[in-house]
């Protein structure tokens, strides 16, 4: 068996010439995860257009569109591997209008990595890549502080850059941040020590991103179990499998164990989990996010969307929903619209009922009512639901406070929805007499 | 490591059974492409995860280009059958007999041909979702793909207008005629493969192997010599041990010289390797967007 490794996901951010993409083409380069093909084709196109020079940032720009404009389109993911951690690299453009695509690779980041070219220091889009990061509640920060070189490797422009940084990171919701001076272009930080900062003692970026503590990123506090696909074999052959009926679903939050009490949701119907399936065999617990089948001991009528909870931490339930959007289409959100709403294994229908704020993501602050929310903004909204909702608020659990907008006809996602906590849990009785 | 803690692998393999379970509650008619290869390999084990004791929810899909490789045909028939899966396999040939696929002239690979192929059959049996084994890792236009992949009623990709997919929920809604391609490996990388076939004990093709075989050097490329590629004038056919890295049409796929007969020779090889595993299929070299361009008809 070879040791056990573990997956960190990161995203990297910054504005167009920040140099995102040879940054990502530095860590692979350093890392020895290029092969010569990949070589070969960078020189290729550095003879046809790079006039010699190769461009780091060929290799993860892959549509022929983004070439020749020489943008990065759509989110690229890129995976690398260092003998202590597996990488997804999610590589979110930095223009105004792709807020979409970095709300959509933070979405399951462990990591975000926020470019800043040192010679502009904080801009517009540094804050707001910054507030994306918070807001989609990614466990750890890195500010990269890029293009060193060009500000003669000065302490003191890290510092006041940081400084910068921390005048406003304190009304954020992340507590793990880290500064790295670097120069992606010559590689300096990147996986190697820079010659160029004495002055800096902490660990290069990839260094840091092989020994951040992420063990912890995933939610282990309160089970829940969204039911995905009723398991039902049907065979009459076998009496094992003729009355087998199980539960299939990814753990969402939380841990089971064989024997634990659980509630099954809406109904409120308590029962014992009397076996944790898998096809390697029976598992006496199982944790957030692992993939299992689970039988009960009491024949419920469970199906998919309904979610079996720990009786320890309850979520809440409501068909009346808080949340903040990430609007992602051209046509705006006003109130009134209805979408289809999907949320953990279920599907309702939704009517927004109000425009609560509209949030300027380079002040953070709220602005009240707004007529209705453009592409790319970010707003507080309030929805009603064809179906009560179970879920957690986005803040204490990224799986179940968390839902899509689907447009009817055109089936486009229109919105990425957080959110907001309950205004108060289901009650633990809830529905004992009816047993 | 605490025991709270899911290794690579876990992962990979926890996010896979996750979609492959809302491919079966949310879709009517969904199958699975499956060659026989590394990859779609590696599909079929995840579906067991997802699914058993059930039977699997999909029938399996192969469209056969009448250029595989016959180590492949067999070993995917002996497969489907030992896990009691209905396969449907959809020939090139017939596709061109029956005016659903037209060769140009001269054209002798079927690798473009495979498009209107595998579009009729996904129309002639109405699937409104098809799983295969593709991975973001093997080439550039595949790394912006999603999980998730929509293609209208033409069977065509849009890459500038991809439903964004947040989280773990996606988006499956389809109107008729239109339907979704679905890639729960998209994560994995060549390497990941290998060690996930090596963890679940998976056989595998014995082309990926060493053994002895007929070759010519074409392109900077040791082609296998069969009927379909005779040796040209003045061409040396050497004997070499080689094995396929990658599988493609027999026409087309580049042999590598190598010793490994084991999985874990295979894995030390990767490791070790100079070039990635698409650098040795003929095809994807056509040009920088060679791969985009397929993909857009409805390539897999």
């Amino acid at each position: 068996m070879s040791p056990s490794i573990e997956l960190l996901r990161f995203n990297t951010c910054g504005s167009v010439d920040d140099g995102k993409s040879t940054l990502i083409g530095r860590l692979l380069y350093d890392s020895k995860n290029l092969m010569e093909d990949q070589l070969e084709a960078l020189e290729r196109s550095a003879d046809l257009t790079g006039g010699g020079q190769i461009n780091l940032a060929n290799l993860t720009d892959g549509l022929r569109a983004e070439r020749e404009q020489g943008i990065t389109i759509d989110v690229a993911y890129r995976y690398f591997a260092t003998p202590r951690r597996k990488f997804i690299v999610a590589d979110t453009p930095g223009h105004v209008q792709y807020t979409r695509n970095m709300v959509t690779g933070a979405s399951t980041a462990n990591l975000a990595v926020v470019l800043v070219d040192a010679r502009q220091g904080v801009i517009e889009q540094s804050r707001r890549h910054t507030y994306l990061s918070s807001l989609l509640r990614i466990p750890h920060l890195v500010i990269a502080i890029n293009k060193m070189d060009l500000v003669g490797w000065d302490e003191s422009r890290f510092l006041e850059i940081r400084e910068e940084f921390e005048s406003f990171l304190p009304l954020l919701d992340i507590k793990d941040v880290k500064f790295v001076p670097i120069s992606a272009l010559n590689g300096d930080n990147v996986v190697d020590p820079s010659p160029h900062t004495p002055w800096y003692v902490g660990p290069t970026l990839l260094g840091h991103l092989e020994t951040v503590h992420i063990a912890s990123d995933w939610n282990l506090n309160g089970f829940r179990f969204p039911v995905q696909w009723v398991n039902r074999p049907n065979d009459p052959q076998n009496a094992e499998l003729h009355d087998f009926r199980g539960l299939s679903g990814q753990i969402a939050g939380g841990t089971v164990k064989v024997g634990q009490k659980v509630m099954v949701l809406p109904s409120g119907l308590k029962s014992t989990v009397k076996g944790i399936r898998t096809y390697d065999g029976p598992m006496a617990e199982a944790f957030c996010p692992q993939s299992v089948t689970l039988q009960l001991s009491d024949d419920l009528d469970v199906s998919r969307g309904d979610v079996l909870v720990g009786l320890d931490v309850l979520p809440g339930m409501s068909d009346e929903l808080h949340a903040r959007v990430c609007w992602m289409q051209p046509r705006p959100l006003q109130r009134g619209r209805k979408y289809f709403l999907k949320h953990t294994t279920q599907t309702v229908q939704a009517v927004v009922t109000a425009l609560e704020s509209r949030i300027n993501i380079d002040t953070f602050e709220a602005e009240p009512q707004p007529a209705e929310l453009a592409m790319n903004d970010i707003g507080e909204i309030r929805l009603k639901v064809s179906k009560a909702l179970i879920y957690d608020g986005y803040a204490t659990n990224r799986l179940t406070g968390s839902f899509i907008l689907i447009e009817p006809g055109t089936n486009q996602t229109v919105a990425a929805g957080m959110l907001l906590p309950p205004n108060e849990a289901v009650k633990p009785e809830y529905n004992d007499f009816a047993i | 490591m605490s025991s709270y803690h899911l290794d690579h692998l876990g992962y990979l393999e926890t996010e896979a059974i996750h979609i492959m379970r809302e491919v079966a509650a949310e879709f009517e008619r969904p199958c699975l492409l499956f060659s026989g290869g590394k990859d779609s390999i590696c599909l079929l084990r995840l579906a067991e995860k997802a699914f058993r004791p059930a039977d699997l929810p999909t029938p399996f899909l192969n469209v056969d280009t009448g250029h595989h490789f016959p180590e492949l045909n067999e070993f995917r028939d002996r497969r489907a059958a030992q896990l009691g899966g209905k396969l449907i396999v959809r020939k090139v040939e017939d596709a061109i007999a029956a005016g659903i696929a037209v060769p140009s002239p001269g054209e002798i690979s079927r690798n473009r041909l495979q498009i209107p192929t595998l579009l009729a059959a996904i129309e002639e049996f109405r699937f409104d979702c098809a799983i295969g084994g593709a991975r973001r890792d093997e080439e550039k236009a595949r790394a912006k793909e999603w999980f998730f992949s929509f293609r209208d009623a033409f069977g065509q990709w849009d890459p500038k207008n991809q439903r964004p997919e947040v989280w773990n929920i996606y988006n499956g809604r389809v109107n008729p005629g239109e339907h979704m391609r679905v890639f729960p490996l998209s994560n994995w990388t060549e390497m990941d493969v290998w060690e996930y076939i090596r963890r679940e004990q998976l056989q595998v093709p014995t082309i990926y192997f060493s053994h002895r075989r007929k070759c010519v050097r074409r392109n900077g490329q040791w082609l296998p010599v069969t009927d379909l590629l005779p040796p040209r004038e003045k061409e040396e056919v050497r004997d070499l041990v080689v094995r396929v890295r990658t599988i493609g049409d027999i026409i087309s796929t580049g042999m590598v010289e190598s010793p490994a007969n084991t999985i874990d020779d295979i894995l030390a090889e990767i490791a070790a390797a100079r070039v990635t595993e698409r650098g040795t299929r003929a095809d994807d070299k056509s040009g920088e967007a060679a791969m985009e361009d397929r993909k857009k008809q409805g390539y897999f």
